[in-house]
């Protein structure tokens, strides 16, 4: 029986490398004369620059050079809208260098390049700019008031993008309905925090008209494409890479950061590589951030707690520009629905242009508002009700026989909202179980009796994953048997270099670790799009299948021939091809590899060995059979999804709240998660895991606190508070697995789905860990303080 | 700009030697370089990373004579006389990986792998305080780490798991 290594928890390939200290991040690589960059940033939201005298800071010892928006030519262009809308009616995007105005502190506004990091900075301070202030607009209710100041005086009302969606009659239910409900609820801004920051190196070879760029970036291959339309250059004379990256959860991937342009500028510009490291307060103040909401929502329910129809309207927080489009407030439309049976739905939002750093999608990318939205309903039809809230949420399931299931709105990549599958009770079943559910009531009462506050809470979620339009793979034996891999998407810790081993390693009848992987790197796989929207292991990961199973039948082939046997009795098995029931006569992939190339000249090892035994010779005619195609075993296959697959999974929690303090404390967290065919189990518990750490950190720990002058004034580690080790619980993973009907290996993405139900289940635990003071929690995040002034706020009523 | 006369210049620079991973070191630093600069760009070590240069997520950890210290919050020439070890000092000259690096491993400790060589070493130096951990010492001790991608709960694992086995084997996180 050959071994199977997809479903299996493979230890990944990637972490000797990493725990020795011998990772490659993009600040790792030092290059001959290298030459250090730093950004000068505005310290105003809103300003107009009056004049900018950098001389003093090119004359300083080490400088070479000091590029402002006046220096750029034809490259200072607004970087491209990634994602038009036919709704997004004032689409803006941001100058590598602002040239007039500045709209959110941290704007680039000069870029310096130096002997080193220090004098750098050192020329940063000598840099006089004039700035005239400007009115700002710090958050949502100040962007949306009557007469409000402008962020871009040509955009009226700060009115980005206005959008409405519809399915069914909510109206008519509306008017009909025994119950409903109104309520304003708002989610504030967070960011990813990935511990390493964002870089840039770029290298310009003039002998070979060549521009080289290492990125901590999730999207190489598109930045590669936007360089080389920027540069002037063919496609193949610029190369991208994304080296290790630490992290990206979706601020990684951004065409174009500034620097990403201006460092290769600055290195074509001076014939030397140029390295622009960004540090944790840049990361703070320019590297895009997400959350920011507030939905005012209505919902009609019967008395049988099923939901009838919903009325959303939201604003949305988009910054200063919308690089991403609409993609963020789009995706929360289309989850709010979640595993519910929701026929009559009206969703409208409004994107806000504010002062303040840009917006794109950050792990969860517009789903914990709308989970938070929904999930808040259902606990509410409860209560009101005097409902179980469980009980309250398997009445409005979609079934499992009614998939596909159809929202009925447009989904962020222009395809249907259609769930392709899911099995929405049984995923709650296992939650109760594994949470003890049913036990729960006593153990609060218990917990009561001594002045304990213990509550749990529940949040479902269903999230598109697996978008198109494509990522390819590319799959080659070499003659010394070792199997290549690569493809256009990158890892931030994903684990690719093994989970897509191990789907090759299937296909060849090999172990995962004699498949090595390249990705990242324009040079090695010409296309894709990158790791994002919980998409790269579906989408690349079926196209490495793909590849993988056309170099099978090509080996295949070349085997029939050698052994003078029929192609469908060739068996790959343990790293040997022979004939079926005669394994005793077999071949190495490397000396399949060997014969697939009909040269003369072929060494080594392998070819050695070829030669002494008796197999067939080559047939008559052309030495490449038109059958045969390419020489090799290597064959390279695309994959393009019909649209997204929809996995989901739903996550409980008993938490301990002390209502002296505030403060909250976790007695148990369960998460059931249902992304299909698990590629590697370990894998995705780890990014279960982790998702929920960020998603604990944004339900209680993490707010961006903006200032009325638009400065972040927690922008450090020291008031900003990442989650750490004492705070994040112990989670107990169970899956259930609903395969995906829409790729061939059936699985869904599952990057992302550990963040997506926090804020919900966070939320309803609080509820009913204080339900004795009838709290209600429509905001989030919450922190200690926070939670005990909404004690406060219920006890003066 | 009278009181420039009297703090250094910071082009002045100063010779220091410092043992790192067994190697003695002897090279020139400006006065104000970091000890984290130091060690990635002159000595090109670059397994200890920087994740924010205010000594707060732990990625620089290094160990100073034995102890734990966060070498973004040190400057080079503080370093000057002593014994630093550093990740690429950990798995010693034989091609094993260090109990505690095996365990992350098959604990899947880690996944972008950033944050990872400050954990490995202040899990070498809190193993070395206290060789039987229990899990909420574990917690409490890993606090000073941030870990973006984990949930941290592998980690507390792979924690339990090298302290288990270098018990077993008798063998002292020296
Ligand atoms: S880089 Fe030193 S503690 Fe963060
Ligand atoms: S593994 Fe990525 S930060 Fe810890």
């Amino acid at each position: 029986m050959a071994t199977r290594w997809f479903g299996a928890p493979v230890q990944r390939s990637e972490d000797p490398r990493l725990l020795r200290g011998k990772g490659n991040y993009v600040d790792d690589i030092d290059l001959p004369g290298m030459l250090q960059a730093a950004v000068l940033r505005s310290p105003h939201a809103h300003a107009r620059i009056v004049s900018i005298d950098s001389d003093p800071a090119l004359s300083l010892p080490g400088v070479h050079l000091v590029i402002t928006a006046a220096d750029l030519g034809e490259v200072l262009e607004p970087s491209p809208l990634l994602i038009p809308h036919s709704a997004l009616t004032q689409p803006r995007t941001q100058l590598p260098l602002a040239l007039d105005e500045v709209h959110y502190v941290g704007q680039a506004v000069a870029f310096v390049v130096a002997d080193d990091r220090y004098i750098a900075e050192d020329a940063l301070e000598l840099i006089d700019v004039e700035y005239e202030p400007l009115p700002v607009i710090h958050s949502l209710q100040v962007a949306s008031a009557d007469n409000a100041p402008l962020v871009h005086t040509d955009v009226p009302g700060n009115v980005a993008a206005h959008f409405i969606q519809n399915v069914g009659n909510p109206d008519s239910i509306f008017a009909s309905a025994t119950h409903s409900i109104h309520e304003t609820m708002s989610i504030e801004r967070g960011a990813a925090m990935p511990m390493e920051c964002r870089g840039v190196l770029a290298r310009w070879e003039a002998h070979e008209s060549m521009l080289t760029c290492w990125i901590s970036t999730q999207g190489p291959i598109p930045i590669r494409n936007g360089l080389s339309a920027i540069f002037h250059l063919p496609e193949h004379k610029v190369r991208v890479v994304a080296p290790d990256v630490g992290g990206g959860f979706g601020t990684k991937i951004m065409l174009f950061y500034p620097e990403e342009i201006l460092t290769p500028f600055a290195a074509i510009k001076l014939g030397r590589p140029v390295k622009w490291i960004e540090d944790r307060r840049e990361n703070f103040i320019s590297s895009n951030q997400e959350r920011g909401q507030t939905h005012e929502v209505e919902y009609a329910f019967d008395d049988q707690g099923v939901l009838l129809a919903v009325r959303d309207t939201f604003v949305h927080d988009t910054g200063a520009y919308t690089p991403y489009g609409i993609i963020v407030p789009i995706i929360t439309a289309c989850s709010l629905p979640g595993p519910y049976r929701l026929k009559h739905y009206y969703s409208e939002f409004t994107v806000l242009y504010t002062n303040k750093v840009p917006v794109s999608p950050y792990r969860g990318a517009g789903r914990p508002h709308a989970v938070f939205v929904m999930e808040r309903i259902m606990d509410r039809i409860a209560k009101e009700l005097n409902m179980d809230r469980c009980e309250v949420r398997s009445r409005n399931f979609i079934r499992p026989d009614e998939f596909p299931w159809d929202v009925g709105f447009v989904y962020q990549d222009g395809g249907p909202t259609k769930y392709d599958s899911g099995n929405y009770q049984l995923g709650l079943d296992k939650l109760k179980v594994l949470l003890d559910y049913d036990n729960f009531p006593k153990l609060q009462a218990e917990a009561r009796a001594q002045g304990r506050f213990l509550g749990i809470g529940v949040g479902y979620y269903v999230e598109g994953t697996s978008i198109g339009p494509y990522e390819g793979g590319s799959v080659r034996v070499e003659s010394d048997g070792r199997v290549f891999a690569t493809t256009g998407v990158t890892s931030q810790g994903q684990a690719h270099a093994t989970t897509f081993a191990q789907i090759v390693a299937d296909q060849l009848g090999i172990h995962p670790s004699e498949v090595l992987l390249t990705e990242g790197d324009s040079q090695s796989f010409n296309w894709g799009v990158g790791t994002f929207a919980s998409r790269a292991a579906t989408v690349a990961g079926s196209a490495l299948h793909l590849a993988a199973v056309k170099v099978r039948e090509k080996a295949k082939q070349v085997a029939a021939d050698l052994f003078e046997a029929a192609p469908e009795d060739i068996e790959l098995v343990d790293g040997k091809v022979f004939v079926k029931d005669a394994p005793h006569r077999s071949l190495t992939l490397g000396q399949l590899a060997i014969s697939a190339n009909p040269l003369r000249y072929a060494y080594g090892e392998n070819a050695r060995q070829l030669m002494s035994m008796n197999l067939a010779g080559p047939r008559q005619g052309p030495a490449l059979p038109a059958e045969r195609g390419a020489p090799g075993l290597e064959a390279t296959e695309f994959y393009s999804p019909p649209h997204a697959s929809f996995a989901s999974g739903v996550h409980g929690a008993i938490i301990d709240v002390d209502p002296k303090t505030g403060m909250v404390s976790f007695v148990k967290y369960v998460a059931i998660h249902d992304c299909g065919r698990v590629i590697n189990p370990m894998v995705v518990e780890g990014q279960v895991h982790g998702g929920v750490a960020q998603g604990i950190g944004g339900a209680f720990y993490e707010r961006l606190v903006y200032n009325e002058d638009g400065q972040i004034i927690n922008a450090s580690f020291m008031d900003y508070l990442l989650p750490t080790s004492a705070e994040i619980p112990s989670i107990t993973v169970d899956h259930v697995e609903t395969p995906s009907p829409l790729s061939p290996l059936g699985m869904k993405g599952a990057g992302e789905a550990g963040v997506i139900p926090v804020p919900a289940l966070f939320a309803s635990a609080i509820d009913d860990a204080l339900s004795p003071f009838d709290l209600r929690v429509l905001e989030m995040p919450l922190h200690p303080c926070r939670v005990y002034e909404l004690l406060k706020e219920t006890q003066s009523i | 700009m009278q009181e420039q006369d009297e703090t250094p210049t910071f082009s002045e620079v100063n010779l220091i030697s410092v043992t790192v991973n067994g190697h003695l070191y002897e090279r020139q630093v400006s006065v104000r370089m970091l000890l984290s600069d130091f060690l990635r760009h002159v000595l090109h070590l670059t397994g200890t990373h920087v994740g924010c240069e205010h000594g707060v997520c732990g990625c620089c950890t290094v160990l100073l004579n034995g102890e734990a210290v966060r070498s973004c919050l040190m400057l080079a020439v503080q370093s000057d006389g002593m014994a630093l070890t550093t990740i690429e000092g950990m798995a010693g000259t034989n091609s094993e990986l260090h109990p505690i690096q095996q365990a992350f491993q098959e604990k899947h400790g880690l996944q972008c792998g950033f944050c990872t060589p400050g954990i490995i070493m202040s899990v070498h130096a809190m193993l070395h305080e206290n060789p039987n951990p229990t899990e909420e010492e574990i917690r409490h001790e890993l606090s000073g780490n941030l870990c973006r991608c984990t949930g941290y709960q592998n980690i507390v694992e792979a924690v339990k798991l090298a302290a288990e086995r270098l018990h077993a084997s008798h063998m002292e996180v020296e």
